[in-house]
């Protein structure tokens, strides 16, 4: 076979054309929901929080997570005042069927429910060998549940421990922040079925969203700031014994 | 044109090499999927599959659009806060076709205790009560309408519809 610069120079378009391809993606499939308009968070109000265990049961119930996993749970705090730097930490079945009751009256208590951060920077993602875990462009850390191989890093990677391998689908599974609601403009499952208002969804780029208020005049914290994970679960009044 | 004479073989490796490229362009457009790379190193697609999933909670918006007397009481009493799912559970079934799902209703022995039974671990200004020794074994709903639950207020006790 012989190949002319002729011959060449036909094949250079058609291999552009064929590259063209390759870069296309799908059209977006929500069309009234925009993803460069919002940045997703929760704000987690410690003080009211009473242990009830109502978002760890809307939590399983909405997104199916298999028994003895968590998506979100709550674990409650006992922190004697001789002892603040170890406290008594009691999380039974994820806090999903409450707490037992305490009567012990010394020291103190709080609740604390933990989810997925959703962080910026998140340790998770950058692990991640094949790209099935990444930040959506509205600020979710999502799982590739048909790309995820199990290999389990990203479970290591996540300081919050908010990650567990599926039992029955053997890959990687995660709070989505109620992917399925906040883009068709519910609140997530636990922020719906707090019956406090101690967790609710924010929205950092929305500059209606009271949040910006409560950032500015609250003693707000996030877990573990030291990681510089970005965290976008912002916890009010919490606790330094918290960890 | 005396320095393409004898550069026949060179002609010969480039077409071979143009080749390889497209098979890898072919290959690699049946591999890679569609998405893959729109926002970053992940399949954008994955978004719209999740966003996919079916709710559960149908949110209280719903609830409040056909039972507006409930909404109505629940609004002005201490419970206006709390949502009608995080009481009656998962109804977003119920919702898209009322005859299909038959909300149960809540047993308030369980449901209310869960958040008023009184624990030193509560914050303080919480109302809780020790459930055995304020109501002597009545149920809740006897005195306390769920819906509006300050006695006296809202309709009438035991009036939980």
């Amino acid at each position: 076979m012989t190949m002319t610069r002729r011959h060449l120079l036909l094949l250079l378009p058609a291999a552009a054309v064929a590259w063209e391809s390759v870069l296309a993606g799908t059209p977006e499939d929500s069309p009234n929901y925009n993803r460069t308009d919002h940045w997703w968070g929760m704000l987690i109000d410690i003080p009211k929080c009473i242990g009830c265990g109502n978002c760890v049961r809307a939590c399983q119930e909405e997104n199916d997570v298999p028994d003895g996993h968590f998506r979100t749970w709550v674990e409650r705090y006992h922190v004697e005042d001789w002892n603040l730097t170890d406290p008594q930490v009691i999380s039974p079945d994820g806090g999903k069927e409450g707490f037992p009751v305490a009567t012990d009256d010394s020291g103190k208590y709080f609740f604390v429910p933990k989810l997925c951060n959703h962080c910026a920077d998140s340790p998770c993602t950058q692990v991640c060998p094949v790209g099935a875990t990444f930040i959506t462009p509205d600020g979710v850390v999502l799982v590739d549940q048909k790309y995820c191989l199990g290999c389990a890093y990203c479970v290591q990677a996540c300081p919050y421990g908010c990650r567990y391998i599926h039992p029955e689908k053997r890959v990687a599974d995660k709070c989505t922040l109620c992917y399925h609601r906040i883009t068709k403009g519910q609140t997530t499952a636990c922020a719906e079925n707090c019956p406090t208002g101690a967790s609710q969804l924010i929205d950092l780029k929305n500059p209606k969203d009271p949040i910006h208020e409560f950032l500015k005049t609250h003693n707000v914290q996030v877990l573990k700031p030291q990681m510089a994970t970005g965290a976008k679960v912002f916890y009010n009044e919490l606790d330094g014994s918290v960890r | 044109m005396s320095i393409f004479k004898d550069a026949g073989h060179l002609f010969r490796f480039a077409a071979l090499f143009v080749i390889a490229f497209l098979v890898f362009l072919v290959v690699r457009h049946y591999v890679v999927p569609k998405s893959f790379g729109k926002y970053g190193h992940y399949r954008a697609a994955a978004m719209d599959e999740i966003a996919a999933h079916p709710m559960q909670f149908a949110g209280h918006q719903a609830c409040e659009q056909c039972h507006s007397d409930v909404a109505a009481t629940h609004a002005s009493g201490m419970h206006a806060h709390v949502n009608c799912e995080a009481c009656h559970g998962p109804l977003a079934k119920h919702a898209d076709d009322p005859s299909s799902v038959t909300p149960k209703l809540p047993d308030t022995a369980t449901l209310c205790v869960r958040c008023h039974e009184a624990s030193a671990a509560r914050p303080k200004n919480f109302p809780q009560v020790k459930s055995a020794e304020h109501s002597g074994g009545m149920p809740c709903q006897t005195c306390h309408n769920p819906h509006s639950p300050a006695i006296g207020s809202g309709a009438a006790a035991g009036g939980a519809k």
